[in-house]
């Protein structure tokens, strides 16, 4: 057992695992007993999609170290693809999990191929230009997204930019440019949400912890260095984005397939900001900080909601509590000497 | 261990903080019937959803007031997303919603009428004007439907297919203008809907459409690149499927530029007289189609805008006006709340949310039902859920509306 743990890291990655497990079994039973509200039954679908996206981004910005706006433009793309997938394969794959399944991995490739063209250009830049690259890619494709008409009937797949007329013989839509995809059938469960979780951070975990992930985090603390013992940096740095962006993609089916209607709309630049808020309040490179502060802060403002117009207001006073609670050196220690205290105690 | 703790700390904290929220719903007896809704309190489109809101409290007031049955009305906030929609309609299901007002814009609306149809709610929407929010509509670029019909939900505002048609008809007919243009908002519902079902209704009339512009809600403040192309194409009427906002900055460049073509708007346009720091000059002579005139001499009408006008200092326009109708039809649907009465003269307010919305839509589309206020004469409504009401033609003249025909 303690051989086991003896890293230190691997010990903190078998919590988040057991966490996660404990807290998905926990509400899972609740909810089946009843005890759940209706407002936090409907929302366990989305807070697992958007543990997943901030999971997904601490990659890119914790573990990679390069600061991404447009991660919301990788979660549009799954949803989309991962939409069109379900809608396609209705008849195909009856049964609901696995075709959610095959559209996750649907959305999640063309995620990556996403990842991939946006990857090539923008990892080439550094720092803060490398953000507003992100950030313009990610309004790039809410724009394609915004005039993009796919439909199907009995010859196929019918798609059209721009124009809404698809040439079909009968058949439905199924993207219809900026009212999005409408009439979606739920297929998404908290289930698969919680397996998303879990996978999420398998791949995650082991990433890390491999050579890959090391020479990724060696590029993060030190380019200079890791290039000269012959890293190659556009490799490991695409690496590790286009796998942040298959799971953005999978993080958009799941999202997608638990909404009665989507549109382009909804994963602008404001989501993009909303999941490095997760990440930066998590901490960078802690996935168990993702998960808590993307689970706490999409609840968080449902549980305002006694508070009417001051809601957003005090939401985002909660922000800076927190924020300075996790981060300022103060507080810190003050946390920290509380924990010992009792610590100590116990040990008595 | 520390960490260990640490970590096992903050999870009991999030799971007991869930647990709170999922606590509190102990049954208590109903004092009156409860009606919900979601709109944009907040937010880009707060306008529409606070109007709505207003309106719903002074029907509910006036209702109150009559001493008959009671109404309690209460909205959630949902800032025009879907998402946040569905959330705010499961917090007034945890409230104990027994009828929906559904929700005030359209896409945020297509999800809640979705929910509201698996939860059996019934769902009268004042302003979601959308086909897929009743579902059932034929979808004319396929002729097939796209989304079942949801068979407790109904409108009370005219659907978008109809508003684009009903335009079409009126400048053909009226020979308004032989060179059309369109500047419309493509990453609208509302605005989109009707500029399709517009266009397919002027092709089949033979109206020549010179010059299709669009703008997004992030480029709603500049409309010069839209206007020249109108004017550059020679359009002698310009039709604006959109909300008064931007068409209030279109006028403003047109008149800028010396473009002086006759202006076609929606209900969308309804709102332009009263909107701050408007030069109402500007809309001399703009057409429109809408159900409801705040400057009418009608007696309800003209009391529903003093009442609006001292709570809350502005003047009601159509999503007010529709609201106070959807709440007023509600109450004429239960019979004044007879239908709800006990033998002993007490109301049955802890009727579920499911059989009320039996006998709410038995009643809508009951023969021979009929509901007429400020929107609307002998309004009805079908099984498919939309309103028989049509809209009217209005000409701004003197700063005012002047009914055309």
């Amino acid at each position: 057992m303690k051989k086991m743990f003896s890293n230190k890291k691997t010990l903190t990655n078998y919590i988040t695992y057991a966490g996660v497990i404990l807290l998905f079994v926990i509400l899972q039973s609740m909810s089946a007993a009843g005890g759940l509200s209706s407002a936090l039954k409907g929302q366990l679908v989305p807070v697992c999609a958007y543990v997943v996206m901030a999971l997904s981004l601490n990659l890119t910005v914790g573990v990679l170290g390069e600061l991404s706006l447009g991660h919301a433009g990788f979660m549009s793309v799954g949803a989309f693809a991962g939409a069109v997938a379900a809608a396609a394969l209705k008849d195909v794959i009856p049964a609901g999990g696995l075709r959610l399944l095959v559209a996750m991995i649907v959305g999640a490739l063309f995620a990556a191929i996403a990842g991939v063209i946006v990857g090539v250009p923008v990892l080439r830049l550094r720092g803060d230009y490398l953000a507003i690259v992100t950030l313009a890619f990610g309004e790039i494709i809410k724009s394609i997204v915004t005039n993009l008409y796919v439909g199907m009937d009995a010859n196929g797949l019918h798609a059209s930019f721009l124009n809404p007329t698809l040439h079909m013989e009968g058949g439905k839509i199924i993207i219809n440019g900026p009212m999005g995809v409408s009439g979606i059938a739920k297929i998404s469960s908290f289930l698969a949400g919680f397996l998303l979780i879990m996978v999420t951070l398998v791949i995650i975990f082991n990433l890390v912890n491999s050579r890959s992930g090391r020479a990724i985090m060696a590029l993060r603390d030190n380019r200079i260095a890791a290039e000269s013992v012959g890293i190659n940096v556009t490799k490991y740095k695409l690496m590790a984005f286009v796998i942040s962006a298959a799971l953005a993609g999978a993080a958009g089916t799941l999202f997608a397939m638990g909404q009665n209607t989507v549109s382009a709309s909804k994963f602008d630049f404001n989501t993009s900001i909303l999941v490095l808020v997760f990440v930066v309040l998590g901490g960078l490179g802690r996935m168990w900080g993702s998960i808590i502060a993307a689970a706490a802060l999409t609840v968080l403002p449902e549980l305002l909601r006694e508070f009417s117009e001051y809601r957003m207001l005090i939401y985002a006073i909660v922000l800076i509590l927190v924020m300075l609670a996790t981060n300022n050196p103060t507080f810190k220690n003050f946390f920290s000497k509380i924990f010992k205290r009792k610590g100590v105690k116990n040990h008595e | 261990m520390k960490k260990f703790v640490k970590i096992i700390c903050m999870l009991t904290v999030l799971a007991l903080a869930l647990c709170c929220f999922a606590g509190c719903g102990a049954k208590k007896e109903n004092t009156a019937i409860k009606i919900g809704g979601t709109g944009p309190l907040t937010g880009g489109a707060a306008i529409y959803g606070t109007a709505v809101y207003n309106a719903a409290k002074i029907a509910v007031e006036e209702i109150n007031a009559l001493g008959g049955i009671q109404f309690e009305v209460k909205y959630e906030d949902d800032t025009h997303d879907p998402e946040k929609a569905v959330n705010a309609y499961n917090s007034l299901k945890d409230w104990g919603m027994q009828v929906s007002l559904g929700s005030v814009t359209s896409k945020p609306a297509e999800a809640t009428s979705t929910e509201a149809n698996a939860d059996n709610i019934f769902y009268l929407t004042p302003s979601g004007s959308s086909t897929n929010i009743l579902g059932g509509v034929v979808n004319p670029l396929t002729g097939e439907v796209d989304i079942e019909r949801k068979d407790n939900v109904f409108q009370m505002c005219f659907m978008d297919p109809n508003q684009g048609e009903a335009s079409a008809t009126y400048i053909s007919e009226q020979k308004l203008g032989t060179k059309i243009a369109v500047i419309y908002k493509n990453d609208d519902v509302y605005s989109t809907g009707i500029y399709n079902s517009f266009k397919a209704k002027a092709d089949a009339l033979g109206l020549s459409i010179v010059s299709t512009t669009t703008f997004t809600e992030d480029t709603k403040t500049d409309f010069s690149v839209q206007v020249a192309a109108a004017k550059e194409a020679g359009a002698d009427l310009v039709f604006l499927p959109m909300y008064y906002e931007s068409a209030a900055l279109i006028l403003k460049e047109a008149k800028d530029t010396g473009y002086a073509p006759k202006f076609f708007g929606v209900d969308g346009m309804d709102g332009i007289l009263t909107l701050d720091g408007f030069d109402t000059s500007l809309a001399e002579g703009v057409m429109l189609l809408t159900p409801f005139n705040a400057d009418s001499e009608d007696e309800a009408t003209k009391a529903f805008v003093a009442k609006y006008q001292e709570q809350f200092g502005d003047i009601p326009n159509q999503f007010a006006a529709d609201t106070y109708d959807c709440v007023y039809a509600i109450y004429k649907a239960l019979e004044n709340g007879d239908a709800l009465k006990n033998e002993d003269g007490t109301y049955n307010y802890n009727i579920s949310a499911s059989d009320l919305c039996d006998m709410l839509v038995e009643a809508f589309t009951a023969e021979g039902f009929t509901y007429s206020g400020l929107t609307g004469e002998n309004m009805t409504w079908t099984v498919e859920g939309a309103v028989s009401k049509s809209p009217k033609g209005m000409v701004i003249q003197n700063g005012a509306y002047v009914g055309m025909d």
